[in-house]
């Protein structure tokens, strides 16, 4: 089962690859990972998609939780919560394809923040899931390159993951 | 401005922090990076370095400084080499959880990244097998990193901690305050167990037909063999000590049941598998311990497991009953639960004791004796008798470090060390060197087999230069005895590379070190030969024991990989 990982850790060298190299050590997947400073420049908050059993995540949050550097570890995906993702998707954007492109963006509710000649970079915020029927939804002859943010995540309410 | 705030060195900031935690010896081996480092050591003399002849050893010995003491043992060296070499060291004390800070040297802040002489990134390649590691970038952080590195090591579970120190740092300059306390916010690590669970843990162990007491290194490392042995009397119930618990609870004792596992006793592994409940504490279920944890989790039983890491518990085993805390804090609770509850445990565990005295008839540790070859196990027992059950006794890896864990009766903690969890050939002779130093004076046997003494021989020399009369009990059988039993047992007798040619004759190598070498062919001179090595006309040599014993023999019971715990293979069907 996919899980959404939020950890709070110091904002520290080294830090990221002591979780890195806890999930490649243990032979844990790791989907997708993203990592920022919080509001509070000593720490970092990083947000981790992986697949397991219920039994491996329960040993990936002890694992976690082990680190000298990780402040605080919760499963995000076990009660409420609130997931984005960014993507940015370069696309071919020549002839009939200009407007096409374009009007595809809208119904998804992306942006296109760069124009050339021949093509558009088009932003879009969302789950995974979304940010996966979008580029479905474009011709794949289309695509010239597209960069994914990895999922960030928050608790909804009063579910907080705080010093 | 008062005395506090004159400004020192990064090097003697580390000497004064080192003095600060009482460390009164430490293993190590100069190199560049570290010479402002050894300068200051050489200008105080508080602390005693003891100059081993390579780096593995430097962290072995503070590995077993720690494991026979109470003590955290702390180890030097230089950058890149002496850091590699460091890590064997590293790796066996981290799988062992032995608190130990390792101080390696660095190239300058400003060449790190450059490829420079003997740089090498020692926090990356320590990173997954220390509990935590430090590089210090600015002098003014070293104090308060070496406070942290102490504080790491020995709470929680304990382990390793590396502090990486550029050669910058140790020059440069600033005030120096050691610091009394130390709050790091993200590492706090729990004392008291859950209440309820204890309470349950409680009912669970009065209720118990057919109960069993399985405990392991963390007894041990947390300093609970009294209130173990505590409990364990109070209920009366069987207990067994793993590879890296024996000693928790007297060997001799009646409610011992030897050693658990793969060449643990037929009816410690039988009791483990057919009780219905299990107290488990401070072990961790592994592989060489359960056996297949599938079958082991076919026979039903309730399992109450205290343990200091989370992580540890229902990893392999699932377990009714968790209670995360610290082993001694715990047990005391429960024996005070179990003595508010009152009551005794269940009548039906004499039967369980008929049960076992069943299983331990067939006396399992029995062995093959020959009146032409020694015996190893014979040897063992007899070391045993020799020192009265009372010496420190290290091991290598392989059939001798079981011979040494069947039939060395330890009755107290911390007086048996051996490298279980990774395995390391080699750790004998320098953990040997490590226990002296931590109890002085004390009986020290190194068990070990030809093999594995070649792996860190050269430290007969530091043994001379300190005049270390540790004594070495030399099982030689000419094989790596373990991987020949298993080829034997099943690789149908292909003994591929286990036989080794050309040994060096090691009564004159030791004689060569300045050491006492003594070589033994007959069964009937085990015991002078022994008399005389611990006797005190040689209480401060180094005696080098080279036991010439059967090639053929096993360790028996034995428990194949991947098997279920009662699959075992025993003596009598090989007598």
């Amino acid at each position: 089962m996919r899980h959404i990982i939020s950890i709070l850790l110091e904002n520290e060298s080294g830090a990221l690859s002591r979780v890195a190299g806890l999930f490649s050590a243990r032979g844990y997947n790791i989907q997708s990972l993203t990592v920022a400073p919080t509001e509070d420049p000593s720490l970092s908050r990083m947000t981790l998609v992986t697949f397991g059993s219920d039994d491996i995540v329960e040993q990936i949050t002890k694992q976690l939780n082990k680190l000298v550097d990780v402040v605080k570890v919760i499963d995000l995906s076990e009660a409420p919560h609130v997931e984005r993702e960014l993507l940015m998707i370069k696309v071919r954007a020549t002839g009939k394809d200009r407007e096409e492109m374009k009007r595809l963006a809208d119904i998804f509710r992306g942006h296109i923040i760069d124009v050339t000649d021949s093509a558009y970079v088009i932003e879009l915020t969302g789950t995974s899931n979304k940010l996966d029927s979008f580029i479905a939804a474009i011709d794949p002859a289309l695509i010239l390159e597209t960069v994914r943010s990895g999922v960030s995540g928050i608790g909804r309410g009063d579910r907080m993951l705080k010093v | 401005m008062s005395s506090n705030s004159t400004v020192i060195s990064g090097a003697e900031i580390l000497v004064k922090c080192l003095q600060a935690e009482n460390v009164d010896t430490i293993f190590g081996y100069p190199g560049g990076s570290v010479l402002h480092i050894y300068d200051e050591l050489f200008k105080q003399d508080k602390i005693h370095h003891v100059l081993v002849r390579h780096e593995q050893a430097a962290v072995h010995a503070a590995d077993a400084y720690s494991r026979s003491s109470q003590r955290v043992g702390v180890a030097l060296v230089t950058s890149g080499p002496g850091l590699t070499n460091a890590v064997t060291g590293i790796a066996t004390a981290y799988y062992d959880s032995i608190p130990m800070v390792v101080i390696s040297g660095q190239v300058p802040t400003f060449y790190i990244g450059q490829d420079a002489f003997q740089e090498c990134d020692a926090v990356g390649i320590t990173r997954p097998c220390v509990k935590h590691n430090f590089l210090v970038k600015d002098v003014k952080d070293l104090a308060q990193t070496v406070k942290k590195a102490f504080h790491i090591a020995r709470s929680g579970r304990p382990g390793p901690v590396l502090i990486d120190i550029p050669k910058d740092v140790t020059a440069h300059k600033t005030e120096f305050n050691y610091p009394e306390t130390i709050n790091i916010r993200s590492y706090n690590p729990v004392h008291k167990g859950h209440q309820g669970q204890i309470k349950k843990a409680a009912h669970l162990l009065l209720e118990a037909k057919r109960p069993m007491i399985y405990s392991g290194g963390g007894v041990i490392l947390s300093d609970a063999a009294d209130q173990l042995t505590k409990l364990a009397r109070r209920l009366g119930f069987p207990i067994t000590n793993t590879l890296m618990g024996l000693g928790a609870y007297p060997a001799t004792d009646k409610q011992f049941m030897g050693m658990p596992g793969m060449h643990g006793t037929y009816e410690a592994n039988m009791a483990m598998q057919h009780c219905d409940v299990l107290l488990a504490v401070g072990a961790r279920f592994d592989d060489r311990v359960i056996g297949n944890p599938e079958d082991f989790a076919k026979h039903p039983r309730k399992i109450i497991h205290i343990d200091i890491d989370p992580s540890s518990i229902s990893k392999r085993v699932k377990v009714d009953v968790p209670i995360v805390g610290n082993v001694p804090d715990v047990l005391e609770d429960l024996i005070k639960q179990l003595e508010a509850i009152g009551g005794k445990p269940d009548a039906a565990v004499s039967q369980w004791w008929e049960t076992i005295a069943g299983w331990r008839a067939r006396e399992s540790l029995k062995y093959r004796t020959s009146p032409e070859k020694i015996m190893p196990q014979a040897v063992v027992e007899k070391l045993w008798e020799v020192t009265k059950g009372d010496a420190f006794v290290t091991s290598d890896v392989g059939q001798h470090q079981m011979f040494a864990a069947q039939y060395y009766k330890f009755d107290k903690p911390r007086r048996w060390i051996n490298s279980g969890g990774l395995g390391t050939m080699g750790v004998g002779l320098p953990y040997a060197m490590g226990v002296r130093y931590a109890n002085p004076g004390a009986t020290v046997a190194c068990v070990t087999g030809e093999a594995s003494i070649q792996m860190c021989i050269q430290e007969l020399s530091t043994c001379k230069q300190y005049s270390v009369p540790v004594k070495i009990i030399n099982l030689n059988n000419g094989y790596l005895g373990m991987v020949r039993q298993w080829q034997e047992m099943f690789y149908e007798n292909r003994y591929s590379h286990s036989y080794m040619s050309s040994l060096p004759d090691f009564m004159k190598l030791a004689e060569a070190y300045g050491h006492v070498g003594m070589r033994i062919e007959r069964p009937e001179d085990v015991g002078p030969a022994l008399e005389l090595a611990f006797s005190d006309k040689h209480k401060n040599d180094l005696v080098f024991m080279d036991f010439i014993i059967d090639p053929t023999a096993n360790v028996f019971p034995m428990v194949s990989a991947g098997k279920g715990l009662t699959d075992m293979v025993l003596a009598d069907d090989h007598l």
